[in-house]
């Protein structure tokens, strides 16, 4: 480390210590913060001349759309700029007065502000369109990373680099129980309100929502390197029931936030996908079983509930009650998770992989010939069996508009209220499984199986019950998607395709959430089901941008958004007094069992 | 046991007491390893039986230990990605009947093992030195405490044999004492134990009963004046001596402290065979191993 710094500062004119930009730093301050007034101040002005740009950003004291965004990026700027004075009060936002944290909150800002100024350039075509206002907020928000830049360089010698290492934070020692309570809600209230912002963007509005995703990154990032993410994560690690409750209880104050019964749509789609994504999670990050045709098991569940759920398309004319379809759903997944399983998880690695893939396009090529022509009649082939009656629980038509306290609780409403019950089922299934001797059998055996089985584990029966357990619980999600949908078909069973589900979406999703976690591939499916979601113009590239997102993740950042412990220190080196290298041997048993 | 055309092991019939400590040694290729994987249940065994108490064990590596017969690994097979405590916790995965239910339900039976299951694999900890640790990563622990937490997890399955393979190897000197140490404490505990090692000096001191075995055969049992003393394992390490040897008391001397060193280098490189480099051997040898850094 040493050998390269020295190096560098030879060769880079800037003395050690200082940043790129060769301004005094006692003007770098007061220069972050005249950006960041200038750049809320823009946001009351005019930053086009037509309401035809997205968001309408024509009015005059009174930000919208890309402005609000702009405003929050502008504010969060001032608050870390008031960072560097000492400012009582704001020492918790930036407890090391780090210059990284600074820097990325005002790239966040400027970052919205100069996409939105050439979105409305090319959008409308030419800079004429842009009103001063743009002017303001893209030359403001330019100043503030000025000043950050000028800023003392927080690893001198290494360049750009230095600024995206993570800096290291004083650790502030705990609150009092009720203040760290307090900040859990606050925060978690906050990601509500973020969240809610974002999935109540128009579909048509893609600017915005870029525009979103480039502050929330930026932000993120720049919370990360304040260490604030991080003490968040201890909090709610402190008070995990009470952190967890909580986010129960945002989730369900969602929908009364929601005047639009589409956005709660969006919602229930998020959390069937999360919740399958989380039955995954238990195949793919605890046990290390590479499966690539995990839909096929939502696609029985689904069909099994349409079967019986009393369509009449259904060639069985019986109608169950909800808990008896989503038993059957279940118990379909779980029979077809056992069959497959019994003959491939003898295998290891790549060639479970194969065979997974395999069986899951047979699922859905089955199912598209029990037609009645190829087959017999069961599935109505590629038709699908359709007009799902809704679902009645205890005579209550989750199909029909409640009242609830004022707030009118539409149809996607009543879903999410019931998938949230299934999520939280499926999390607690997910928790105890994984913190228990059958939970530590499947960590033992993605780490080492030979090992694992020499330590008295039947390798076999162990990851069959993982296999099953995962199954099942997509079978349950499936039941409530085949009602949602009012239609289940052959079509989105497939392995990879530009819309979810399917099986590669749902590996991603928990690939780049982080394996092995719970909040992991809840993040992950919303963050892959809400971007192709508002990113309409993406359509025809959603593959390719989704490969690229895959690649970047795994060349920065291979554990995942959120991390696992265990991950975590997989993938980086800890700089700790490692063990040697493991060497195969000769004498490798793993390998040469077959030679016996 | 054959692999294709190759013979590993052949007709090695071999018995441990309970309560004794027994060395099978031998130069690299003799199939030490081979054996216990077939012990273990690893392999299966091309002919013979294994038999622990009277009972004859199927080759399933989990019903090998079920019965009671736990081993560590010559290369360190931990669960690198768990705590100290986990990896413990997984050695009582036999002992333990809870399963997928009980987990999701929780009742008071699962907390009382997982409790019980905790106290156990402390008790074992404290006993190999390492419940200071046990938070921490088996990945992040020195490469002797790998070692003892590897034995460590191999007792928390309760054997009544126990096998260690090379348990010393990459050691330092104060190391290897320790671990003589644990092996004597262990055998304390009841346990039969079977090492295979390199370090004779090790093996002459802890084993009751050594056992040397040369391309896949046994040439001779017994106590570790009779092996010293046989001349055909003298030769299996060094070769044969040439014909009118002057000196053949210091040659004999020469050739004990030869035997440890030159096992030192030749346990260096796993594929060797063994061979006489008598050359490469240093009279000062302390008699500890230095190769089979993995």
């Amino acid at each position: 480390m040493t050998d390269t710094t020295t190096e560098t500062t030879a060769q880079s004119p800037e003395p050690a210590g200082r940043g790129p930009v060769p301004l005094p730093p006692a003007a770098a301050r007061p220069l972050i913060a005249l950006g960041a007034i200038g750049t809320i101040a823009s946001t009351f002005l005019s930053w086009t001349w037509t309401p035809d740009f997205p968001g309408d950003l024509t009015i005059y004291g009174y930000p919208a759309g890309l402005q609000v965004i702009a405003l929050v990026a502008g504010a969060l700027t001032l608050l870390y700029g008031l960072t560097l004075w000492n400012v009582r009060g704001l020492n918790w936002l930036n407890p090391g007065r780090a210059t990284s944290p600074v820097l990325l909150i005002t790239l966040s800002a400027f970052a919205v502000c100069w996409f939105t100024g050439i979105a409305i350039a090319v959008d409308l075509g030419g800079l004429v369109n842009l009103d001063p206002g743009a002017f303001v907020a893209m030359a403001a928000s330019a100043l503030s990373v000025v000043g950050a830049l000028a800023l003392p360089h927080p690893n001198p010698g290494t360049g750009l680099r230095g600024y995206l290492t993570k800096p290291d934070q004083p650790r502030p020692g705990a609150l009092s129980p009720l203040a760290e309570r307090a900040a859990v809600t606050v925060a978690t209230a906050l990601a509500l309100v973020v969240f809610t912002y974002g999935i109540g963007i128009n579909d048509d509005d893609s600017e915005t929502f870029i525009g979103f995703l480039l502050v929330l990154v930026f932000g993120a990032w720049g919370l990360v390197h304040a260490g604030l993410l991080d003490r968040f994560a201890t909090m709610s690690a402190r008070h995990k029931g009470f952190a967890t409750t909580l986010a129960f209880v945002a989730a369900v104050i969602f929908p009364f936030t929601q005047s639009d019964d589409h956005n709660a749509n969006i919602g229930v789609n998020i959390l069937i996908f999360a919740t399958v994504a989380l039955g995954l999670n238990i195949v793919v990050g605890l046990t290390g079983l590479l499966d690539l045709g995990y839909v096929a098991f939502l696609g029985v569940g689904a069909y099994a509930a349409a079967l019986v759920s009393g369509s009449e398309y259904s060639p069985y004319g019986v109608h169950f009650p909800f808990w008896a379809a989503a038993l059957t759903g279940m118990a379909a997944s779980l029979v077809f998770g056992v069959l497959i399983g019994g003959p491939t998880l003898r295998l290891r690695g790549d060639y479970l992989a194969i065979v997974t893939l395999g069986f899951g396009e047979i699922f859905r090529i089955t199912v598209n010939s029990l037609d009645g022509d190829s087959g017999p009649n069961v599935t109505r082939g590629p038709n699908g069996i359709t007009q799902i009656p809704d679902i009645k629980i205890f005579g209550f038509n989750l199909g029909d508009a409640h009242d609830v306290g004022g707030f009118t609780l539409g149809r996607f409403a009543n879903y999410l209220f019931l998938m949230l019950l299934i999520t939280a089922i499926v999390v607690l299934v997910f928790t105890r499984a994984a913190d228990s001797r059958i939970g530590r059998s499947w960590i033992a055996i993605r780490e080492d199986e030979t090992a694992a089985t020499a330590m008295g584990i039947n390798g076999f029966r162990v990851k069959l019950i993982a296999f099953a357990l995962g199954a099942s619980l997509a079978g349950l999600a499936g039941t409530v998607m085949a009602h949602v949908n009012y239609s289940v078909n052959p079509q989105p069973y497939q392995f990879a395709g530009a819309a979810p589900p399917n099986s590669a979406f749902l590996l991603a999703a928990v690939v780049l959430g982080g394996m092995g976690t719970v909040s992991g591939p809840l993040l992950g499916a919303s963050v892959l089901y809400l971007v192709p979601e508002k990113l309409q113009f993406l359509q025809n590239y959603e593959l390719f941008a989704f490969g690229l997102a895959l690649i970047l993740l795994m060349r920065f950042r291979p554990e995942g958004i959120i991390a696992n412990r265990r991950r975590q220190l997989e993938f980086h080196e800890t700089g700790q007094l490692d063990v040697p290298a493991q060497k195969t041997l000769t004498d490798e048993p793993a390998a040469s069992k077959a030679g016996a | 046991m054959r692999f294709g055309g190759l013979t590993a092991v052949r007709s090695v019939d071999f018995t441990v007491n309970s309560g004794e400590i027994v060395g099978l040694i031998g130069p690299n290729g003799a199939g030490k390893t081979t054996f216990f994987n077939c012990l273990t249940g690893l392999y299966v065994p091309t002919e013979g039986t294994v038999a622990y108490q009277g009972k004859v064990l199927p080759p399933k590596p989990h019903l090998v230990t079920q019965a009671g017969i736990a081993r560590t690994f010559q290369n360190i097979r931990l669960f690198a990605n768990m705590t100290v405590l986990e990896n413990v916790l997984v050695g009582r995965h036999t002992r333990t009947k809870e399963g997928l239910w009980s987990a999701l339900l929780r009742g008071p039976g699962f907390r009382k093992a997982e409790k019980e299951s905790e106290a156990k694999a402390m008790e074992l900890l404290e006993f190999v030195g390492l419940a200071a640790k046990r938070e921490h990563l088996a990945r992040n622990l020195p490469y002797g405490e790998q070692r003892k937490l590897e034995i460590a997890r191999a007792l928390a399955s309760e054997p009544g044999l126990l096998l260690l393979d090379e348990p010393t190897a990459g050691m330092n000197p104060q190391e290897t004492r320790s671990t003589e140490e644990l092996v004597f404490a262990i055998r304390d505990k009841g346990i039969a134990v079977l090492v295979i090692e390199h370090d004779m000096r090790f093996i002459f001191n802890l084993c009751d009963r050594v056992a040397v075995l040369v391309q896949g055969e046994k040439l001779v049992e017994g106590t570790s004046d009779v092996v010293q003393a046989d001349e055909r394992v003298v030769a299996a390490y060094l070769g044969e001596p040439f014909e009118g040897d002057p000196g053949a008391a210091e040659v004999a001397e020469v050739e004990a402290a030869e035997a440890a060193a030159d096992e030192a280098e030749a346990a260096a490189d796993e594929t060797a065979e063994a061979d006489s480099e008598a050359e490469s051997a240093d009279a000062e040898s302390t008699g500890t191993t230095k190769g089979e850094a993995q």
